[in-house]
Order: structure tokens, then sequence, then C-alpha cells
């Protein structure tokens, strides 16, 4: 099997090439562009904290998805003369390092034993799946952020409908799903 | 929630990134700190009365510039610093070198003068409030600085911090030369770094806690 680490430079520079052109059309609003760069993204992510996590394979999906959301969050800071490598590393490193923070500081809190619960849930099907489950996390939001989110994200209705129906105004539903995003990140990043 | 099912509520529209919105938050917190600042020396402080008989001094001239250039560097470490993965590259060096330059003037300008001037040089006769003004002044402004980096995306919080608290010293400072009437090169060389110096550290200490995403 190939692995990540064999990739030869002329791979990664092609991916480099290839990821980066997507995410300068999402940015310029191309939507189809952008499904395709977060989801090969996620890939990457996975192989990269798979490695660095090996001790912890459970925590893998959570990062990644937390890690996505974090580059959905800041891809505002992207900036195209600089190498897309060098921002998305920065990034899965900052949230790393925040992950292995935040455990340290629990792990100081809590009897080690009690991971000893969990034992018998961990698989191998399992292993892929995230633990935290966003759509739950979601459900905390205010109204005015998770209804926005709920009904242009996760049902497609456009911006306009979800104003219609919630009876909110357009730049509020807008408002709501950018904010809604941000508390999101936020209540990962708090350990909840 | 699966990543696949994540990945298509992130992608499904989401719209193009407003490339005005960046430029927008810079000048709104460039422009709303340093005018809180500037009201602030015409409330608190006053402006001082010799400035147009100063502004004809070269040495005004150099402290203008000495708190521009380090007010430019530092606010170039704050944008490089709230994009994830950007190098600081020549910024420390840009930013000692304003420090060195003037504190050679410094010295230069000590070792010539008479022993019993030193004291004076150095001192001035606003050495206890000077560090102290600047460090105030330059608070409506670090508070600009956070907000502004809040919305960027530091992953050095230290260092993000202490950037922001050497951008918001640079330009209490540069504010502050309406008031101040200390036109020596020692007296600017120790105070004048001094009271930027304070928000730098204030900055670094809290930036790990404010800075956070």
């Amino acid at each position: 099997m190939r692995r990540d680490d064999e990739l030869t430079k002329d791979d990664v520079n092609a991916s480099e090439e290839r990821l980066r052109a997507l995410l300068v059309r999402a940015i310029a609003g191309d939507a189809a562009a952008y499904h395709v760069f977060l989801r090969d993204l996620g890939a990457h992510l996975r192989a990269f904290l798979r490695k660095r996590l090996a001790r912890l394979p459970d925590e893998v999906e959570d990062l990644v998805q937390e890690t996505l959301l974090a580059v959905h969050n800041q891809r505002h800071t992207y900036d195209e003369s600089q190498p897309l490598t060098a921002w998305l590393h920065a990034i899965a490193r900052y949230k790393l390092v925040d992950l292995l923070r935040r455990r340290a500081r629990r792990d100081l809190l809590n009897d080690p034993l009690d991971d000893g619960n969990e034992l018998l849930v961990a698989s191998d099907t399992e292993a892929a799946d995230a633990r935290r489950d966003v759509a739950k996390l979601l459900d905390t939001l205010p109204d005015r952020q998770r209804r926005p989110i709920v009904h242009v994200k996760l049902e497609g209705l456009s911006v306009a409908e979800t104003a219609k129906l919630t009876g909110m105004s357009e730049s509020a539903v807008k408002v709501g799903i950018h904010r809604g995003l941000k508390a999101l990140a936020a209540r990962i990043g708090s350990g909840s | 929630m699966k990543t696949d099912d994540l990945v298509s509520l992130l992608a499904s529209g989401a719209g193009a990134v407003d490339p005005g919105a960046a430029r927008r938050r810079w000048s709104l917190a460039l422009s709303g700190g340093t005018l809180v600042a500037t009201l602030l020396v015409f409330a608190w402080l006053e402006v001082n009365p010799a400035l147009g008989r100063d502004a004809r001094a070269p040495m005004f001239w150099v402290k203008e510039a000495f708190c521009a250039a380090l007010a430019v560097g530092a606010l170039m470490a704050v944008a490089r610093l709230g994009r994830p993965g950007a190098p600081l590259g020549g910024l420390r060096p840009l930013l000692a070198l304003p420090v060195a330059a003037l504190w050679m003037l410094a010295a230069v300008v000590l070792l010539t003068a008479d022993a019993a001037e030193r004291s004076d040089l150095i001192l001035g006769i606003s050495w206890t409030e000077c560090s102290v003004n600047i460090a105030l002044l330059s608070m409506p402004v670090f508070a600009a600085m956070v907000w502004l980096m809040r919305g960027l995306a530091p992953t050095r919080l230290r260092l993000a911090g202490a950037a922001a608290g050497f951008a918001a010293g640079a330009m209490g400072a540069l504010v502050y030369t309406l008031h101040c009437p200390e036109l020596e090169a020692p007296f600017l060389a120790i105070w004048y770094v001094l009271g930027m110096l304070i928000p730098a550290t204030l900055g670094a200490l809290v930036g790990p806690r404010l800075l956070r995403w």
C-alpha cells in the first residue's frame, strides 16, 4: 500500500497546486470546488493526524472535523500568494497542540482508569467515526444561529427562503450562519 | 455527524469571501483606537503648548519617525502573525533597527555632553510620567488590536499578543508626542521604549487567553 509519506515531491507539489486552485475558486464563491477541496483536505488531514496521534486513535476523526471547521471559519486569512501547505499545516498543528494541551489538563483532573469503560466501545469500524457529534453540538446553539445553519446548510434552502421561513432578515440569516459556525468551533475548543 | 456530512454542511451555500471585510476591519481598528487615544490626550493630558515651536526642531521629527517606523513594523508583524503559516521574515531586524539607531544617537549625545548635563538628558522633566502615559494611551489601541487579531487566526498566541501590544505601544507613543515636551535622544531611548514595552508585555501575558480560537 502506498502511504502518504511515500509520496514523491512531485505528487505533493501537484496536490498543493490542485487544492490551491480549488480553494481559490471556493473563496471566489464556487461551492462545488469548495466541496471537493474540503473532502480531499479531510483525507489529507486524516492521514496527517493519524500518524501524529498514533496513541490516541479515537481522537483522530474528531480532530479532522475540528480542523475542517477551523479551516472553514478562517478561510478569509488565506493569502493567495502564500503556499497553501504552510497555511494548512499551521492550522492543523495549532489544533493538534490545542487538543494535546486540553487532554493534558483533563487527564490531570480525571481518574485515568475511567477510560477503561470505553474499552469495548472502540472497534475497527467505529475508529473512523467521530466520537463527538457535531449535530448534537449544533442543537445547543441558540435558534437565531441554529435555524439558519439547519435550513441553509443542511436542508439546502436559499438564504431568501430561510429568511421567509424564520421571519429573520436575509443579513441576519447570513450573520447567524457565520456566528453559529464560529460558536460551534468555540464549543468544540472548550472541550465539550 | 460523519465527516462527509460535515463537509457537505460547510460547503453548501458557502458564498464568496468578501475581500473588503479584512480591509474594513483593519481601518476600523486602527482609526478607532487612534481616535480614542488622541481624544484622551485632549481630554486628560493637554496638547504641548510649545508644539508649534518644537515641530521646527529636527529632533521632533526624529521622534515622530522613530514611533512611526516601529508602529509600521509592528502592524506588519500583527498582519503576518494573524495569518497561519506566514513567516515573520525580516521583520525582527526591521523592528530592531529604529531602536538600535536611536540608542546609538543617545549614546553619542551622552558621550559628547558635559557630565553635569547627562542626568537632565536622560530624565528630562517628565521621566516619572512618560512611560506610564504612553502605556495608558496605548490601551484603546491595544483593545482594537486584540479585536482585530481575534478576527484573524494567530497560531503563535504569545508572540501575536506581544506584537499587538507593541503595535499599540508604538501608536500610543506616536499620539503621546502631541503632549510630550521632550526632545532629547537619551530620554526617548529609555522612556519611550519602556512605554512601548509595557503593553507588549501585557499582550504576551494575555495573548494565549484572549486570542485562542
